[in-house]
């Protein structure tokens, strides 16, 4: 084949789906090559037909989805309007798909090694014992540990990293020409993620295979491809290889994209973040001309007339702006001030009272474990208890924010419902304004409830679907005697004005909101009691980077604004990074650091810290790979490993000391504290 | 700073739709948004749009009974007895000489006068047993769960005539029959919603402004079941239009000469050698009721899953 030539070239590609009302053109006039061995980052926020281009590659657009027009040339073949029986012969053996959900895309009736032979056998005939073989032989390929046990195991065995690794083991058996992945690391975590896209980017410059990388996180697409298209709407908006995309972006989608994104090495108050006004229209209702220009920060008069085409500006670098050359120049110097003026007005907060406003002493949260024998039901057995949280305490102080940071499974979630009485404390005790509020939430003064309220994760669970947005404001404050009950919806009005929504939201149903206004909603019925303290429980992790900008800089604005103290939990550690002032480093129940933010994400760290900051995907394709990389999953919290917690994966293990002591306090100055083994002075250099 | 931008934001709002401030006509207005989608919802399913003119025909009979019958249902003629259809008595008479249309038409009253009424109120106890074994889980569910599972295990018709004996046959006791007799159903329907709906954020919410778990149930996890419980609602009038039948037949059902399908097909079935349009009308009216509730059950339920 000649070398030249792309693997896959897509040109003018449209994709229409019917609905009941009208047909959707979800994608339209998409074109883009990819070579032998390159990768093609897909970027850009939800709803924007990232997933409706890798489907129509493989004819996977169900029912209703449809190739209107346009042409993809699989190494020069035409693949549109090919029959089912030819794409599915094409599909196994030359182009392979890696979907986000690994849990989903594995069967869980049949052992690895059953799901993996089947493509061996259909496409290439081989026999069963080779084909087990081969497989044995891939799993090695993606460095799964214990490979001849795995074959054996069925899905739910296996941690979330390792079923990935089995999926694109699976994916590059029969070493097709393309790999598509659509979202392979967003279902994981961090440190996982890491290891999974140090793989993924190892086994493309080894077997030189093409791929098409699908995400909504900058920081992957940095980390793995070699050219980005930025789509928006249905289109491709802008395209060039990754270093240019990153470090000279030309359309105003590409910039906004960049500069809402929180920076992990930008400290608390030296930044704002800029969201991206709006929403992403609907492909059924598109705005005339340019179809970013309703949220354009730069657009002109012209620009909701005219629609641009897609134009190269120079070689490898296309973008779909009517700005072009010389009327960039005077933009991108009003932007630098701009930050640069941020930059020196950290800030200020009024009041610098030392105050406790929560005061978390040694809780525990433990589960029990039901019983799985008639023995244990009559006592004759002994408890078992999930240890969800186990002896955390730390202190806040009124108008700070405290991060709580770790992976999926760690406890923080659960130490921040305790704290707001959701869930029972087992021991240990919380005290809030100096009350003691460690017992259920039916048994807490009315004071207390108001005092502490939360913020949740979930923007379609928080609220209620029957009832107006307005109304389910003013339940809460009808039920705290917030104001007079005439004036109810005066301060409904009032507070839905703080969370930059007008008054016309309060008639409007959930539905009809966007997952960014409906946080807004949860924030403003969250604040309506005047809270002395807010409990963050991931608020933006379901939210589009666009708008999760917007949220970030309206806490952190309520923050100033009502000498709010906040504890904010996330597995985002840039988030974190740009709102807090103290973190607490959880891992499997226990706080394995904590201190104010700026000494957590400078060393000395604790190993876990090191290597959670490690995984973080930067969104600078210059930024060299860490080396520290976690292996295996959190333990079972029913038993969790005795000694230190963290030694059955830290890279740093001492000895026996590690599995046998629990770890000592270490005391580094200025509340920074680190539970390790590991001296001081070791853990500044943590490179040994 | 971009900070004080109002609006960060920007939300697009439908054109043509001025900002009325909060008042009477957005609540009148929501109301009508809200009867013209579920009427979309309705008329896009043909399933349930022929089940609901099969049902909708039924009630136009039931209410307008005098306009559209030239007897009384209880009225006898000694001189026409077991006549077939003439022009007089559109469907004949019966074995009383009764005008068999009249009783039809009559007995469409009883059947969905009672019918729903029964399931209302087997819906208030399915209701009081099945959102607090679902909200509060654990002994309250074991407890609860358990004793409705013995009711279950009673063969329902069986269930039925064990307490119309017992209690006598009335349309009072009927109602009290097909309440209980429905009502463990109905709670774990409600059960299974409502362990769904609980472990939501808005209940969280509403547990944080320290609402009572009563207000709770109430407020946030009631209304939020309402969409399975409509279609379980019609679904069931269509079984108790079948068990009141079934009742009536066995001589169980309203005491005569309550015009009543059962009791019409039960009265009939030894005369029909000799006449058959009592029964078969009796019949036809409660199958195509039947039918029809249960048409129109379906379909919205497949209409209402495929949006979700």
């Amino acid at each position: 084949m000649d070398q030249s030539a792309p693997i896959l070239s897509v040109k003018n590609l449209a994709v229409t789906y019917r609905t009941r009302k009208r047909n959707i053109e979800a994608v339209r006039d998409v074109s883009f090559d990819i070579y032998q061995g390159e990768n093609l980052g897909l970027v850009g926020e939800s709803g924007c037909g990232k997933s409706t281009v890798a489907f129509s590659m493989v004819n996977f657009l169900g029912s209703n989805g449809r190739v209107t027009h346009g042409d993809i040339l699989f190494k020069g073949q035409q693949l549109r309007g090919r029959s089912e029986e030819e794409l599915r012969k094409l599909r196994g053996a030359d182009i392979s798909m890696v979907y986000q959900e690994p849990m989903s895309a594995l069967n869980p009736s049949m052992q690895i090694q059953d799901q993996m032979v089947e493509s061996l056998v259909a496409h290439r005939g081989y026999s069963k014992t080779d084909a087990i073989a081969e497989s044995l032989e891939a799993l090695k390929k993606v460095y799964m540990p214990d490979a001849e046990n795995v074959l054996r195991r069925y899905s739910h065995q296996l941690s979330g990293g390792q079923q990935q690794r089995v999926l694109i083991a699976m994916a590059m058996l029969n070493n097709p020409s393309l790999l598509i992945m659509d979202e392979p690391t967003t279902a994981l975590d961090v440190t996982v993620e890491a290891a999974v896209l140090d793989l993924i980017a190892e086994l493309q410059k080894k077997y030189n295979t093409a791929a098409m990388y699908i995400s909504h996180n900058l920081g992957v697409v940095a980390r793995v491809s070699h050219k980005v298209a930025v789509m928006y709407a249905g289109e491709i908006v802008e395209l060039a290889p990754t270093e240019t995309i990153f470090h000279n972006p030309m359309h105003p989608y590409t910039m906004g994209l960049m500069r809402c994104l929180p920076d992990v090495d930008a400290p608390k108050g030296t930044r704002t973040l800029h969201p991206i006004p709006g929403r992403v229209p609907s492909p059924a209702n598109l705005p005339n001309g340019c179809i970013f220009s309703p949220r354009c920060e730069l657009a002109r008069a012209g620009c909701s007339i005219e629609h641009p085409a897609l134009i190269e500006i120079e070689p490898g670098h296309l973008v779909r702006c009517l700005r072009r050359g010389a009327d960039w120049e005077g933009v991108k110097q009003i932007w630098a001030t701009a930050e640069s003026m941020q930059e020196q007005a950290p800030i200020q907060r009024d009041g610098t009272v030392n105050e406790n406003v929560l005061e978390v002493k040694a809780a525990k949260v433990y589960y029990p474990v039901p019983f799985k024998t008639v023995a244990g039901l009559f006592g004759m057995e002994k408890r078992q208890y999930v240890h969800a949280s186990d002896d955390v305490s730390f202190t806040v102080k009124r108008g700070r924010t405290l991060g709580i940071v770790g992976e999926s499974g760690c406890g923080k979630s659960t130490i921040a419902k305790a704290i707001v009485g959701l869930e029972p404390i087992f021991a240990g005790q919380v005290e809030f304004l100096n009350v003691d509020i460690s017992k259920q939430l039916n048994k807490r003064g009315i004071d207390s409830i108001r005092e502490l309220q939360m913020v949740f994760q979930d923007p379609n669970g928080v609220l209620n679907p029957s009832y107006s947005v307005g109304d389910q404001i003013a339940f809460s404050l009808r039920r705290f005697h917030t104001v007079p009950p005439e004036q109810v919806h005066a301060e409904v009005e009032r507070l839905l004005r703080s969370v930059k929504l007008d008054e016309s939201y309060y008639n409007r149903l959930p539905r009809q909101l966007s997952g960014g206004e409906k946080q807004r909603v949860g924030i403003a019925r969250a604040i309506s009691t005047n809270p002395a303290m807010v409990v963050c429980d991931e608020p933006v992790s379901a939210l589009d980077v666009s708008v999760q900008a917007a949220v970030l800089n309206l806490l952190l604005e309520i923050q100033k604004t009502r000498d709010t103290t906040i504890i904010l939990i996330s597995h985002d550690l840039s988030s974190v990074r740009f709102f807090s002032d103290d973190v607490a480093v959880m891992y499997l129940g226990r706080i394995v650091e904590i201190g104010p933010c700026e000494t957590i994400y400078h060393a000395p760290n604790h190993p876990y810290t090191t290597a959670l900051l490690a995984a973080v995907p930067r969104p600078d394709p210059n930024a060299a790979p860490s080396k520290v990389r976690l292996s295996g999953r959190v333990p079972s919290a029913v038993n969790p490993p005795s000694g230190c917690r963290f030694n059955t994966r830290c890279p740093f293990k001492i000895g026996a000391i590690c599995e046998q002591e629990e770890p000592p306090k270490r005391d580094m100055g200025a509340g920074h504290l680190i539970y390790c083994h590991l001296t001081p002075d070791t853990l500044s250099n943590p490179n040994i | 700073m971009t900070l004080d931008n109002p609006a960060q934001e920007k939300q697009v709002l439908p054109p043509g739709r001025p900002r009325i401030p909060a008042s009477i006509t957005v609540a009148v207005k929501d109301f009508w948004h809200s009867v013209r989608e579920t009427a979309e919802l309705v008329f896009s399913s043909p399933t349930a749009v022929i089940g609901m003119l099969i049902v909708l025909i039924w009630v136009a009979v039931a209410v307008f009974a005098p306009l559209i019958t030239a007897h009384s249902p209880l009225e006898q003629d000694y001189k026409n007895i077991n006549k077939s259809p003439t022009a007089q008595h559109v469907l004949g008479t019966d074995n009383l000489g009764r005008d068999v249309w009249s009783r039809v038409a009559y007995g469409a009253r009883t059947i969905l006068s009672l019918g729903p009424l029964s399931v209302f109120v087997a819906f208030l106890v399915g209701l009081a047993l099945g959102l607090p074994a679902g909200y509060y889980g654990g002994w309250v569910d074991e407890i609860v769960m358990r004793a409705l599972d013995a009711l279950m295990a009673f063969p329902t018709i069986l269930l039925y005539m064990i307490i119309i004996s017992a209690l006598g046959p009335s349309s009072f006791n009927v109602v009290i029959a097909i309440a209980i007799g429905g009502a463990p159903g109905i709670a774990r329907l409600v059960r299974a919603l409502t362990m769904d709906i609980r472990t939501r954020e808005y209940v969280a919410a509403a547990k944080l402004r320290g609402d009572s778990d009563f207000m709770i149930m109430l407020r946030e996890i009631l209304p939020n079941c309402r969409g399975p419980l409509i279609v379980d609602f019609l679904l069931r009038i269509g079984y108790a239009a079948f068990y009141i039948g079934t009742l009536g037949f066995l001589g169980l059902g309203l005491p005569p000469p309550t015009p009543d399908w059962g009791g019409m097909v039960q009265e009939g079935h030894s005369h029909m050698t000799a006449n058959i349009w009592p029964v078969l009308a009796a019949t036809l009216a409660i199958v195509t009721l039947v039918i029809g509730l249960n048409m129109f059950a379906d379909g919205l339920r497949e209409e209402s899953m495929r949006y979700q």
